[in-house]
């Protein structure tokens, strides 16, 4: 059945001539093509560079982490209970930590954050300033890269000892050795300890522009800030789980625990939210699934487009060359052989440009990277056979109609046109 | 020698039998009567020359024979196969193998050179290998004397060297018979000439049927048989008893004569 029609191979090589015929008209033609491919790849590199970047911050925050923080994290606008809740307290953070109600927790790590004046000599700077505990660098697993971290021991005596980020050490202290000096926060000395290990992600709210100090110091010395009450209040709690299978269990404990302390009525809100890391790291993959969607069809309507175009110049290609198929057929061409003909011109087109636009595609994405600086805009096998089995596919199904055009041309009227 | 002997020897064989073949074109709401019942019948191995006034249907009449077009209604039979009836890629094989075909205006793809020419009926008959192709395009065109112009586009051709490339290209599937509409039509005395006398080698001494349409009484006298159409039907049909013997070289004719 294939021995009786031309062989592919001398179909392609028809095509490519006639194409190379019209270098100009071609590359046009393909330009629509290489547009909408080369969006679709530098798109879904960005959206994935974006993705495994958050993904990466996600779980530089630590393992197995819960975060209680609080007020409810869906409504918007605060609400007339929300402006006076019960904030978290040293208290809750104790009480989590009893292993016979709450079996499934690890560690727990209360946080006190505020932002601050950080000075060395001359030099100042607004810092993120975090009152811990030992156990938020153990939950982190976040170690020290020079120096130390404090102790227990230094919490307990409310002492005046900082570790700081790297961006603290670089704006505070350029090239001099920071550890033993005496920095001053809100105007209050503190002897740096240590420096803490580099987490990336740079700019605005990076984490290494970060002072931490003992959680007690930064009650007593830096924030006061009590409940009615008298207990210190916190900002956030950071849960450690037994194990990763926990985390669920780990989440309801510490519900139950804090509803009770929080005096929650039964069907009432909880005052409070519990954020499990493995949560966040879904809601994220599916804001960018829908984006990517979103992407993938901006890029689609893009390659319908350079479909279009495809089949335009096709059509004028067709009526160009009819006497040469005309031609064709008088020396013994059948349908088949001139529909495959302009079959696989059209495909050639699209094909080529797909490549061509793969390739600035990957030039886009390594562009963005470049800019970017934080995150690398990765471009996946996957995106790549998508966009060359997506052009394969425009080309074929915009090369159809013009090819049957071509297919059904009799070959005497052929002949004859002018 | 032994060849002609043969061509003479299956003299009753008959290639070509149309059988009261009418053709009607519709214009609109018009209806143009190009042939009004042409029955005609070709002895393998003759060569007849078609004449007649413009428009009296002998392009039509040539393109039938040549599947390139169908009746509106009677019957064609080539070496016994009824062709009336065939669908496109059935008449497309026939173009391909069994009919070679020549136009007036030499209908050359004005990219390729000879021998890519007259390697496309190749392509289409399933002939894959290029080397293949190549040694039978270059026979053909060494038959019509272009052995020197293998790679010549039609823009480096004259029209005489262009004409031939068409008939190389007609051959290169060894048919059993040639049609050639005007051939000469837009050629000079010398290179028509010329063309006349690979038709005539053809015919006498590979016993191919040739049948072409001509205005000019002196090419048709070239031929044996002269059939003459007027209106869409046969108004004559005479032998040629001392058919003119054309010579290699076109011009040097008279001259080489003795
Ligand atoms: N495709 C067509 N549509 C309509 N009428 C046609 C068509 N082809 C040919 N005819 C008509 O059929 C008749 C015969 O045409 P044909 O081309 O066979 O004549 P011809 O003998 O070859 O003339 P010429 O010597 O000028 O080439 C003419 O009247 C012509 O107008
Ligand atoms: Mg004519």
């Amino acid at each position: 059945m294939f021995k009786k029609t031309m062989s592919l191979l001398e179909a392609i090589r028809t095509a490519l001539r006639s194409l190379a015929a019209n270098k100009l008209r071609s590359a046009l033609t393909m330009l629509g093509i290489i547009i909408g491919v080369a969006a679709v790849i530098t798109l879904l590199a960005v959206g994935q560079g974006v993705e495994s970047f958050v993904r990466a911050q996600f779980e530089s925050i630590g393992t197995y982490v819960l975060f209680v923080i609080p007020g409810q994290l869906e409504e918007g606008l605060p609400s007339a209970r929300n402006r006076s809740p019960h904030p978290l307290t040293m208290g809750d953070a104790r009480a989590l930590q009893d292993p016979i109600r709450a079996p499934s927790v690890q560690r727990v790590a209360p946080v006190l954050q505020k932002s601050a004046r950080a000075s060395y000599r001359k030099k100042e700077i607004i810092a993120q300033i975090l009152g811990v505990t030992p156990d938020y660098f153990t939950i982190r697993n976040w170690p020290a890269v020079e120096g130390r971290l404090f102790t227990e021991e230094e919490v307990a005596g409310h002492t005046r000892v900082a570790t700081i980020g790297t961006l603290v050490r670089d704006r505070l202290f350029r090239d001099i050795d920071p550890i033993g000096k005496t920095i001053r926060i809100n105007n209050v000395p503190f002897k740096v300890i240590g420096v803490m290990e580099e987490k990336g992600g740079g700019g605005f709210g990076s984490e290494d522009l970060r002072v931490f100090v003992p959680i007690t110091t930064a009650q007593t010395r830096l924030f006061r800030g009590r409940t009615y009450r008298g207990d210190y209040v916190v900002s956030a709690i950071l849960v450690s789980a037994v194990s990763e299978e926990a985390m669920e269990d780990a989440a309801q404990e510490i519900t139950q625990i804090l509803r009770e302390r929080h005096d929650i009525r039964y069907l009432d809100e909880d005052d409070f939210t519990v954020i499990n890391q493995k949560d966040l790291i879904n809601i994220f993959g599916d804001i960018t699934r829908v984006l990517t969607i979103f992407l993938g069809a901006i890029a689609a309507i893009s390659l319908i487009v350079g479909g279009i175009g495809i089949m335009n110049i096709m059509l004028v290609s067709v009526t160009e060359r009819t006497r040469e198929i005309g031609l064709r057929k008088a020396v013994g061409a059948r349908r088949r052989d001139i529909l495959l003909q302009f079959l696989i011109e059209a495909v050639i087109l699209s094909l080529i440009g797909g490549f061509v636009g793969i390739m600035l595609g990957v030039a886009g994405a390594f562009l963005v990277s470049q800019f970017a600086g934080d995150f690398q805009a990765r471009v996946t096998i996957e995106a790549v056979a998508l966009a060359t089995g997506f052009s394969a596919a425009v080309g074929l199904f915009f090369g159809i109609y013009p090819a049957t055009r071509a297919a059904r041309l009799h070959p005497i009227e052929a002949l004859r046109y002018e | 020698m032994s060849e002609i002997m043969e061509s003479n020897g299956s003299n009753s064989e008959i290639v070509i039998r149309l059988e009261n073949i009418v053709k009607i074109y519709q214009m609109g709401k018009v209806q143009v009567h190009a042939l009004r019942g042409v029955s005609l019948q070709v002895q393998r191995g003759d060569m007849i020359a078609i004449m007649g006034p413009s428009g009296s249907g002998k392009s039509t009449l040539m393109n039938i024979i040549g599947a390139l077009d169908t009746p509106t209604s009677g019957r064609y039979l080539l070496e016994g196969q009824d062709v009336s009836r065939l669908n496109d890629d059935q008449l497309a094989e026939i173009r391909n193998k069994r009919i070679g075909f020549v136009f007036q205006n030499f209908n050359l793809l004005p990219r390729l050179t000879a021998l890519e020419q007259v390697e496309l009926p190749l392509v289409y008959a399933g002939v894959f290998s290029r080397r293949e192709r190549r040694r039978r395009a270059q026979e053909a065109l060494e038959r019509v004397g272009l052995g020197d112009r293998l790679h010549h586009r039609p823009n480096e051709l004259s029209g005489g060297q262009q004409q031939r490339v068409a008939i190389a290209r007609a051959l290169v599937n060894n048919p059993s018979i040639i049609l050639a509409d005007e051939p000469t039509g837009n050629l000079d005395s010398k290179s028509g000439a010329e063309v006349m006398y690979i038709f005539q080698h053809l015919n006498q001494e590979q016993g191919i049927t040739v049948v072409l349409v001509t205005h000019e009484p002196d090419i048709a006298r070239h031929t044996r048989r002269i059939v003459y159409l007027r209106d869409g039907l046969i108004v004559g049909d005479e032998s040629v008893l001392h058919p003119k013997v054309a010579m290699p070289g076109g011009a040097l004719y008279e001259a080489k004569h003795r």
